[in-house]
């Protein structure tokens, strides 16, 4: 109880730390179009964004505060927050009430999101700066024809990081096949979603990275299963930590965090495996709900700027499909063949696309089938156990009935 | 008195924002996602009978030991003097300041083939001992998070065993057996079956801690309701199923458990 | 040597409670961003903590939450105990009382997603009727609005619960008494019941504003972004990596409680011997 009464300290204590703020270091503006970016200045307007988890610049480490400084050069508040999967995305949209008005889904998923008309075509004509950066192959993509909906953000390949410490000198980490390596038991890691990990099963078994049949989820699943006992766990984004804190040895994830996460341990490497991989750009949208679309054409305009794209290219560390930012690149990334693979490489890679919902609904039920594998119990358990339980109270209930009428008060 | 009518705006309240709502789980339970009525999702959630009978197993494996290291330390902190006792309550209550899913994090620290007790243990010439990512971890985050759960209504409840009870029955001849069987087990069940019901309702029903540390593959009933809703499967309808399978199934369990207790007000409730 | 053994068994649960808040408390001090690789002392997240937007803006949410809900749930909860006290009919009452409970006893997950459910509906059931008749309907945004209404639904109970055992206490002839003596009947309940069931309320005030504070599961299910409370900021970072920040935040929460606690405690004590020291004076 009395611990309660303390709070009032805790809050005075808190209240003053809203009041102060920092800033960052300040941006050039110069060479924006001002005009653009200054008409709705002063209006008190605000933007919804919801993008990944830790993929922009966000002022730490020195780096440049990307929603501060636009917030300082249009007068439009950013409320940022993140998400960390593509169907999490999808959830909060398909649930309501939230009205995002700028979203940085994948391809799959923006595929996905036209064909059930959750998105805004984008006028293009906002978005001047649209024409002369995104890089000719990046325009037009499968997943959203002419770019209708859709401004590439970033792109990257799936592969293996592994710490060089940790695996034997002599294997030659180039083939998923090291993932299913007793030699490592307990020392991998593997996705806990179950598109990049049924992905890397695919390309194992010589399947397209997209399931065509039941048969090849079946036997996806096997092979899933297997691998299942020699891995220490099934991650996210815990993999910064896990990978770099030198915890496992190796594990499948994106180029571009594979580049942040060597940068904080030099003895990680990454390597697109010979088998082939996922090939994948993350794009900015404007979901239906949105309630100020053209503040959010300025901002993706905004992002299109190549000051601010390098910072968060640099940030964030994925390749960008902006040709003015990667000149500003310096050559040593350019050259770098995780973050710009040559092209055979990207030839060997495949885009997700959006399953048809029957073997999309049989693949997430295979997932849970595997994660909940180890124990084998009937199906019938589970209802069997909730008679007994309602057995159980029953009984109970009319023996103490009895035993009470039997001796009345005394 | 006449306050009969006082009563009214909670009871509005009440029928709105907790009856309505599982009226809708059970609607949503019994729906496909274009209204139509269908036992579909109800049958389905048999499918996940592994998870379920997991979440079951680590809730009651949680409670257990919950009461097992909680039930000695309530009842020396009640048999203290009043200064003691203030500052041990307050001693159990100050964790729970530190927001529960930063706690969970601390252990990842812990726990890790890298971390600060491996470190400690290779300190000494033995070998790293794999504690994250098993069920014993998911146990362990149970546990510590609602060890608080069971010791203060269990210490709220022994506070009122009177010592002269306990030396009466000792005058009598027990042995220190018979006055913990006969004497202090009995006048404590009601904090027993409030601290079990606030441990094994949480422990069951518990998302994120098995993420954090059962490495993913420790899916539980909590994880799999987040992913219909929030998460990786969207699909309210099977989640609704899920949730409401798990309510009957505590309230079943509770029922059971009320059967013990023949206290009318469930006392030490409130912390 | 069974004294030992206690004092054994007692630290052995403290440390077991505290050993993780240790290593939250130690790794706010670290020079580097990392969880697990100590890098050296520095103070640098204390500063820092000051310029993250992110954590201020939830802090500030969670406190205006947390303060409106438990300012209503007191309000709803007195008047609702004070008609449940007067209520006769026993199964009406127990009716009541269970409804009551529900909200603590069932699963948080089930709460939240009965909440979310909820809200979700009315906004289907809005735009239902905006199709069908053409009048535009409000559209209920998850925000402060679902937050605040969602806290005062689980507060409220606590509030219940603490202030009914105090109107049992109450001796119910003294209202009887005010109004016999001239009172007016919200004259008689502000000067005699209101005075009579404080502490009660007071209790029920603090664990509503405790509650809502450290709420995660529910506040997860009906927040959006522009209303994320401390522990929803949080719950989003530890699916990626806490940012120090947070740890230097929980440390000055922890020191203050601590200190606070402290305070109260040796204040009790020097009243508690004051009292002594009376009667044995007196005596």
């Amino acid at each position: 109880m009395k611990k309660l009464l303390s709070l009032g300290l805790a809050l005075a204590l808190a209240l003053p730390l809203l009041l102060i703020t920092a800033w960052a270091d300040e941006m050039d503006y110069s060479g924006m179009d001002l005009d653009y970016y200054t008409r709705y200045k002063g209006q008190g307007k605000s933007l919804n964004v919801y993008n990944w988890g830790e993929y922009i610049s966000d002022g730490s480490d020195g780096s440049l505060d990307v929603n501060k400084a636009f917030e300082e050069l249009t007068g439009i508040k950013v409320v940022y927050s993140t998400f960390d999967t593509n169907e999490s995305l999808y959830a909060k949209l398909k649930t309501g009430g939230s009205s995002y008005d700028l979203i940085i889904p994948s391809d799959y998923m923006i595929a996905r999101m036209i064909e059930e008309e959750m998105l805004l075509p984008l006028d293009l004509t906002n978005i001047p700066n649209f024409e002369g950066s995104i890089n000719e192959r990046y325009k037009d993509p499968s997943f959203d024809p002419g770019n209708r909906y859709s401004v590439p953000y970033t792109w990257g390949t799936v592969g293996l990081i592994y710490n060089t410490t940790m695996v034997d000198e002599n294997d030659l980490i180039d083939s998923w096949g090291f993932l299913w390596d007793p030699v490592y038991a307990g020392n991998m890691l593997m996705f806990s979603n179950s598109k990049d990990a049924f992905g890397i099963a695919f390309k194992m078994l010589g399947y397209p990275i997209n399931a065509e049949s039941k048969e090849q989820l079946d036997r996806a699943t096997e092979l899933l299963k297997e691998q299942k006992p020699l891995l220490q766990a099934y991650v996210m984004d815990e993999i910064f930590d896990k990978m770099t804190g030198g915890e496992a040895a190796l594990a499948p994830y994106y180029a571009g965090d594979a580049v942040t996460m060597m940068e904080d341990n030099p003895d990680l490497a990454f390597v697109v495996p010979k088998e082939g991989s996922n090939i994948f750009t993350d794009a900015m949208c404007i979901p239906k709900e949105a309630k100020n679309k053209e503040l959010a054409e300025l901002y993706i305009n905004f992002m299109l700027e190549p000051e601010v794209g390098l910072a968060n290219i640099e940030y964030i560390g994925y390749s960008t499909p902006n040709d003015r930012v990667y000149d500003l690149l310096d050559d040593e990334v350019k050259n770098d063949p995780v973050r710009y693979p040559d092209q055979e490489l990207l030839d060997s890679c495949e885009y997700f696309v959006n399953l048809p919902p029957d073997l999309a609904a049989y693949m997430d039920e295979k997932w849970t089938e595997l994660l909940s594998s180890d124990e084998r119990y009937s199906r019938m358990l589970m209802p069997l156990v909730m008679l007994g339980c309602i057995i159980a109270t029953i009984s109970l209930n009319t023996a103490r009935t009895m035993r009470k009428n039997r001796q009345p008060h005394n | 008195m006449k306050f009969r009518h006082a009563a009214l705006p909670y009871m509005i309240w009440s029928s709105v924002f907790v009856l309505v709502p599982l009226g809708l789980v059970a609607v949503f339970a019994f729906t496909t996602g274009d209204g139509a009525f269908t036992i579909d999702n109800i049958a389905r959630v048999s499918n996940y009978t592994p998870v379920f009978m997991r979440s079951v197993w680590l809730a009651i494996l949680a409670t257990a030991i919950c009461l097992a290291i909680g039930y000695p330390l309530a009842y020396l902190m009640s048999r203290m003097n009043g200064v003691r006792q203030r500052t041990m309550v307050m001693l159990i209550m100050l964790p729970m300041w530190i927001n529960f899913l930063l706690r969970t994090y601390a252990w990842m620290t812990l726990l890790e083939n890298n971390g600060v007790i491996n470190s400690l243990l290779r300190l000494v010439g033995l070998g790293p001992v794999r504690m994250i990512n098993t069920q014993g971890a998911v146990v362990l985050g149970m546990i510590y998070n609602y060890l608080p759960f069971m010791i203060l209504p269990l210490y709220s409840i022994m506070t009122k065993i009177d010592d002269r009870v306990i030396e009466a029955a000792q005058d009598l001849g027990a042995n220190p057996f018979q006055v913990f069987s006969r004497v202090i087990f009995p006048l404590s069940v009601p904090g027993i079956s409030t601290g079990v019901t606030m441990v094994f309702v949480p422990a069951i029903s518990t998302f994120i801690i098995s993420r954090m540390l059962g490495g993913g593959s420790n899916m539980l009933i909590g994880d799999l309701i987040d992913a219909q809703f929030l998460g990786n499967a969207y699909n309210p309808n099977l989640g609704a199923a899920i949730s409401m399978v798990l309510m009957v199934f505590i309230l079943l369990v509770m029922s059971i458990f009320n059967q013990f207790d023949d206290s009318e007000d469930r006392e030490g409730l409130l912390i | 040597m069974m004294k030992h053994l206690r004092r054994f068994y007692i630290g052995l649960v403290m440390a077991f409670l505290y050993l993780p808040i240790g290593v939250l408390i130690l790794y706010s001090f670290n020079a580097s961003k990392s969880r697990s690789v100590w890098s050296g002392f520095s103070l640098r997240w204390y500063r820092d903590l000051f310029s993250n937007q992110l954590i201020l803006s939830s802090l500030y949410n969670t406190i205006v939450v947390a303060l409106c809900a438990s300012v209503i749930a007191v309000i709803l909860g007195t008047a609702a105990a004070m008609g449940i006290y007067s209520i006769r009919n026993k199964w009406f009452k127990s009716a009541i009382m269970n409804v009551t409970y529900m909200p603590i006893l069932n699963p948080e997950i089930v709460m939240g997603v009965s909440l979310l459910l909820l809200f979700v509906s009315v906004n289907q059931i809005g735009a239902g009727i905006t199709a069908v008749t053409g009048i535009p309907m409000p559209e209920l945004h998850l925000g402060y609005l679902t937050l605040v209404i969602a806290h005062v639904t689980f507060c409220t109970p606590y509030v219940i619960l603490n202030v009914l055992p105090k109107l049992r206490q109450m001796d119910k002839y003294v209202y009887e008494a005010a109004l016999d003596l001239g009172c007016s009947p919200s004259m008689a309940f502000f000067k005699v019941i209101i005075p009579e069931i404080m502490p009660g309320m007071a209790t029920g005030f603090l664990m509503a504003l405790t509650y809502s504070i450290d709420d995660f599961i529910i506040s997860y299910f009906v927040s959006s972004a522009t209303s994320q409370t401390l522990p929803v900021t949080i719950g989003a970072m530890v699916r990626k990596r806490i940012s120090p920040e947070i740890n230097a935040l929980s440390t000055i929460i922890f020191v203050v409680v601590l200190a606070a606690l402290v305070l109260i405690n040796l204040s009790a004590l020097r009243q508690e011997r004051q009292l002594q020291k009376k009667q044995g004076g007196g005596a």
